[in-house]
């Protein structure tokens, strides 16, 4: 088994020898090595991204906006992921982000990972039909469990979802009234005495 | 009184890091430190009479055990070589993670010993290789079969047995990767099981060199005296595969200096002195002149450095004995301003290292502080504006921007990684080919490079913006941000430049692992030695923690 380590040494490396700068290059091994951490082939995708790469040339998308379409062919997954993660800032708050043809869309997954985390928000993502969530990096919930992921994406919807709780109000006093079987009712003996203030706090 | 930390404009110039030396916040003793009260044994020893075969020792506490799986190989003088490119070994060995059963034993048979073309697993946590000091190995042999103790004269001139030539950790030809364990409490400090190989290597070396003497004269054969083997360590040879390193983990090279700086800065800062921990400094100072005076080299580099050393601390030594009271107020901080008026780099660095020894309540809490989570720290905030940057270069590397990288002996040479071994080596740009697949390790020049890129542009664009044209700089615009946080992350130096010695930044690493004794063979490459004087493990429970200035070689 390859250690992440030599994954992300190796993908550097050949990233380098594609074309890409060091600090580029630097930026899809921990990608890459992201995606085999999360039990998404990475090494396998992006390996043949870029034999694919010396024969076709995909689209550098370098200033990302609510709608993008490349002119002929899909967007290379990696400026595109660069430049989501360096943009975050200033596309997080775009209600939607929709990209046409994007080329191996699981690499760029990654950033879209690493975008979670950086601007705190999760990511809801939709390649086609399928459905993804991007959980600040921890985790990613995908309908591709031990599917292989396509070589190219049509439409791609990308939204940040607001923080918000996944329960009721109900459900949370429900839950809370148990949690509070676990205080105390204070006496006035208690209150006097058990926080050490007295009865007032006032100086 | 409040000292500043000292400036890394100077302290992290190649000629001072490769003037430091060994401390308490030295990996090999925090390792020994941490150590101390597990059990130590040795559970397998399956050598013939010529002293080829198995060994097993491990340290355990609790549930946690940790197995050094050792391979003794017979190997001909001519394949015996300390090189990279070398592919076999007298003996090669593994950090297993438990307790190997019978099949990892035969599996790690069958891959350890071809070291960099095997494969380990993730049970596995570090591995290496080394070969005999054939000349002394031998003689330690011959004399013990007879029934005398060796030559001390000879032992003093090499200090070893063995040295290692590599050890590898962190993930490398499959080994575990860090994330993997590093919420272990014992192993919260850096390259500590890489330590621990060695310092159980060394006991494996004495077993093994007893073994063979009683073999070759059952009846007549001793050991080796005790006292003997603790004044011997394990030999080492690096190379520059050391170097890119500490330039590759920018944060964990902070956090290394930044202990040493943030110790020197609270020692200067002890109003009175007790009595007992300034005669434990005094103790120390003198008696480490045994270490410079038997540190032996062919190299006239280091030669004149060792002189240049002995001299000054001579001189040093007489000024706390006939100039200086320490029941004056900071009497450290005075020690240390005399130290800067009057004597060389390497001289401070070694005082300042042996300041630390009556010191365990500072020095104890900052070695947790020697690790670091580089990714934490990778992502570039690129809200951030040029001005900020350019405000954070002209901050942080005044010296850098003023070297002139068109002038050829400032950009003379090249980093690259070479084909045959994968392993990083420096030519000249300008008489070897290859130097368009440089290495991103010319961080000065690159910096320099940004700074006059920044320059053209308006001061509110954002990094994003300004990365989206100039991904070629972006490798240097993330070291730039975490400098800004990590003072100490950088070489202030041009590691490209015709009059770089790179031995400096191998010296600077193998400082701070508790090296001794630098030996080196070119400017590339040295020796030195780990753990001499160092405890034996059945000695651990209870141990002289200055052993460190109390060799007798």
């Amino acid at each position: 088994m390859r250690s992440l380590s030599e994954i992300e040494t190796a993908v550097k490396r050949a990233s380098r020898a594609v074309g890409f700068s060091w600090g580029n290059s630097e930026e899809v091994g921990k990608s890459i090595r992201l995606l085999e951490l999360f039990g998404f082939q990475g090494v396998k995708n992006l390996n043949q991204y870029y034999a694919v790469k010396q024969k076709k040339k995909f689209e550098d998308l370098n200033l990302i906006s609510e709608k993008n379409e490349p002119s002929l062919e899909a967007y290379c997954p990696i400026i595109l992921g660069i430049s989501f993660l360096d943009q975050i800032k200033s596309i997080e708050n775009f209600e939607t982000i929709r990209f046409e043809k994007i080329a191996y869309p699981v690499i760029f997954l990654s950033f879209l990972s690493r975008a979670s985390e950086i601007s705190g928000k999760k990511i809801y993502a939709k390649f086609d039909k399928n459905e993804i969530l991007l959980n600040l990096n921890v985790n990613i919930c995908s309908s591709f469990f031990n599917q292989k992921f396509p070589k190219l994406v049509d439409k791609v919807e990308i939204k940040f979802l607001t923080n918000q709780d996944n329960f009721t109000e109900i459900e949370w006093n429900s839950l809370y009234k148990l949690a509070e079987n676990t205080f105390v009712e204070e006496s006035d003996s208690l209150k006097q005495g058990a926080a050490g203030a007295g009865l007032t706090d006032n100086d | 009184m409040n000292v500043e930390l000292r400036d890394p404009n100077t302290i992290m110039k190649l000629s001072r890091l490769g003037s430091f030396h060994q401390s308490k916040l030295s990996f090999l003793r925090s390792f020994l430190s941490e150590f101390k009260d597990w059990d130590y044994k040795r559970d397998l020893f399956n050598l013939d009479q010529n002293g080829y075969g198995e060994a097993v020792y491990s340290f355990k506490k609790k549930d946690r055990v940790y197995s050094l799986v050792c391979f003794a190989n017979e190997i001909k003088d001519e394949e015996r070589s300390d090189r990279v490119i070398a592919t076999k070994w007298d003996a090669a060995f593994t950090l297993h993670d438990g307790v190997p059963s019978k099949d990892d034993i035969k599996r790690l048979k069958n891959e350890v010993p071809k070291q960099e073309v095997g494969r380990l697993s993730i049970k596995e946590l570090t591995l290496s290789r080394a070969n005999k000091s054939v000349r002394v190995f031998n003689h330690v042999v011959e004399c013990l079969s007879e029934g005398k103790q060796p030559d001390l004269d000879l032992l003093s001139k090499v200090g070893y047995l063995y040295r290692t030539t590599a050890v590898y950790g962190s993930g490398k030809f499959g080994l575990a990767d860090r994330f993997r364990i590093k919420n272990r409490e014992e192993i919260n400090g850096p390259f500590r099981l890489e330590m621990m190989l060695v310092y159980l290597v060394r006991q494996f070396t004495f077993d093994q060199v007893n073994h063979v003497a009683h073999y070759k004269n059952p009846k007549k054969a001793v050991k080796l005296d005790k006292q003997i083997c603790k004044n011997l360590g394990i030999g080492n040879s690096t190379g520059l595969g050391m170097a890119p390193f500490i330039v590759n983990h920018p944060t964990l090279l902070n956090n290394w200096i930044l202990s040493r700086e943030i110790a020197l800065k609270k020692i200067r800062e002890i109003k009175i002195v007790e009595n007992e921990d300034s005669e434990l400094f005094k103790d120390c100072v003198k008696k480490s002149l045994k270490n410079i005076t038997s540190w032996n080299t062919d190299s006239e580099y280091q030669q004149n450095k060792i002189k240049l050393l002995l001299k000054d601390v001579e001189n040093f030594i007489d000024y706390i004995e006939n100039n200086f009271n320490f029941k004056t107020e900071y009497p450290f901080n005075v020690i240390y301003m005399w130290l800067e008026q009057n004597v060389c780099e390497e001289c401070i660095e070694y005082i300042v290292s042996i300041m630390m020894e009556p010191y365990n309540n500072i020095t104890e809490p900052l070695v947790s502080n020697m690790s670091s989570d580089e990714d934490k720290y990778f992502n570039i905030p690129t809200n951030r504006t040029v001005q900020e940057l350019l405000d954070i270069i002209e901050a942080r590397y005044p010296n850098i921007l003023e070297i002139n990288f068109d002038q050829k002996e400032n950009n003379q040479n090249f980093w690259f990684i070479s084909k045959n071994k994968e392993e990083p080596r420096l030519a000249d740009r300008f008489e070897e080919h290859g130097s368009e697949l440089e290495q991103p390790l010319a961080i000065a020049r690159d910096i320099k490079k940004l700074y006059e890129k920044l320059l053209l542009e308006k001061n509110n664009l954002t990094i994003a913006k300004f990365l989206s044209l100039n991904s070629e700089l972006r490798h240097v615009v993330r070291r730039a941000f975490i400098i800004e946080k990590f003072p100490y992350s950088e070489i202030q130096d041009n590691t490209i430049g015709k009059s770089i010695v790179p031995i400096d930044m191998l010296r600077l690493k193998l400082s701070f692992f508790g090296a001794l004794k630098f030996d080196p063979r070119s400017d590339k490459w040295l020796r030195i030695c780990m753990f001499q004087g160092a405890p034996l493990p059945n000695e651990l429970k209870n141990y002289d923690e200055q052993w460190v200035y109390k060799t007798s070689n």
